[in-house]
């Protein structure tokens, strides 16, 4: 186990004082708040603020952390001394049960987890005998959408063991990916989130739905888009080409005088669902490159023939 | 569980056509029943029915519950602040989704 520098992960100084240490932990968690922040590392970085938080928030834990660190030098091995608390008073409470569940190691060598005061389901109030509702995300192809199918799934959970330490374990579940599930869209597996308590039936899984990113077509909503190079004749001429679609290939005409940019609509050909998507066509223009000489000659006779401004909008 | 992972466990989608009672949202949120009240006052979340007995919330409320209540957790903004971050992080969502649909990146 490494020792952890509260201060550093903070960025304040170990003389901060405490309204000085409230206002860095408001704006860092801010920053790596997982439903807020764009960081790739947001998640890890937030609980790991949140946990230097829950010491130097608190004079008492502050105190007793302050005196260990003089002896440890930050990354070096740590086992905190048998007696390294004697004389320290802590009057507990504070720790989120989120928080509490997310600790490190080095953390709960120092204050456990009966000191952090968060029991899971018990919080405020209400007490809940049926189990927890647990979340996941799940990142799930497009073709599955497309055509439903059955995928292993492999969750991870962290878990509370009897001595009040928290592992992870691993459960993989064969689950029903349904035809047509888009971005965002929640699964429901009733009965298979938290234990319950006594003989209170257990809680329901959720698997927050995340389409991969496909190689041809991009998801907006039941809306898929799909590039499609076009030559500047098959533009210009119109023209009809073959076109994948995820229920394969189609002739699609382009109509002459078309632009770049232009989206040609095939109706129902995107997502699944009872008002089935669309499929966006996007004509990308593409030239011809200018590497032989006969090319060359060809772009200059266009110069030469066709008067074209394609800046005659510019209103010089 | 863990006996059961061979079989093929097939869920229910949520999607517009699914309605959440109101005990349902709180206990797959984890969110007390006086704040997801205060939720439907401030307009975060936006039930048919008029008794909290007979609120049915879509399923985008269980997303939106749960951020919302994290969002004010750990930031330390009450409900009125959580409940404009939501509104322009759903916002920018969707911008991106358009983004990423139009340009392809």
């Amino acid at each position: 186990m490494e020792f952890k520098d509260y201060y550093a992960v903070m960025g304040v100084a170990r003389d901060a004082a405490q309204d000085e240490i409230k206002r860095a932990y408001r704006k860092l968690a801010r920053k790596y708040h997982p439903d807020v922040s764009k960081e790739k590392d947001a998640e890890a970085r937030f609980k790991e603020v949140g946990e230097a938080y829950e010491v130097l928030k608190d004079p008492e834990k502050r105190a007793a952390y302050d005196r260990l660190a003089s002896s440890w030098r930050p990354g070096e091995e740590f086992r905190p001394p048998p007696d390294w608390d004697a004389g320290f008073e802590f009057s507990g409470g504070g720790v989120g049960p989120e928080a509490g569940s997310a600790f490190s190691d080095f953390f709960e060598s120092l204050f456990g987890r009966g000191r952090g005061g968060g029991t899971g389901g018990a919080r405020g109030a209400t007490f809940r005998a049926r189990g927890q509702d647990h979340h996941a995300k799940v990142l799930v192809d497009l073709e599955d959408s497309l055509q439903g199918a059955t995928r292993a799934i492999t969750l991870r959970m962290p878990e509370l063991t009897a001595d009040g330490h928290v592992t992870t374990r691993e459960r993989t579940l064969n689950v029903r990916i349904p035809q047509g599930v888009r971005n965002g869209q929640q699964i429901r597996l009733a009965g298979h989130g938290g234990a319950g308590l006594g003989n209170a039936p257990p809680g329901d899984l959720y698997l927050e739905v995340e389409l991969r990113p496909h190689p041809l077509y991009r998801v907006d909503g039941t809306d898929l888009y799909l590039d499609l190079p076009v030559a500047p004749w098959e533009a210009a001429l119109g023209a009809t080409v073959q076109v994948p679609t995820p229920a394969g290939t189609v002739d699609l005409k382009i109509p002459a005088g078309s632009a770049t940019d232009r989206k040609l609509r095939l109706k129902g050909r995107g997502l699944p669902a009872r008002e089935p998507g669309d499929l966006y066509v996007v004509l990308r223009v593409t030239l011809p490159p200018a590497d032989t000489e006969r090319a060359r000659a060809l772009y200059r006779r266009m110069q030469e023939e066709l008067h074209f401004d394609p800046r005659a909008g510019l209103g010089r | 569980m863990g006996g059961q992972s061979l079989s093929v466990l097939t869920g229910v989608v949520l999607d517009e056509n699914t309605l959440v009672t109101f005990t349902e949202l709180c206990q797959s949120c984890d969110v007390e029943s006086d704040v997801v009240a205060e939720m439907v006052e401030i307009g975060i979340l936006d039930p048919t029915g008029g008794a909290p007995g007979d609120w049915r919330f879509e399923a985008g409320a269980l997303r939106r519950a749960a951020t919302a209540a994290r969002l004010q957790r750990d930031l330390g903004v009450n409900l009125a602040g959580a409940a404009l971050a939501l509104e322009l992080l759903e916002r920018i969502e969707r911008l991106e989704a358009r983004l990423r649909a139009l340009k392809g990146y």
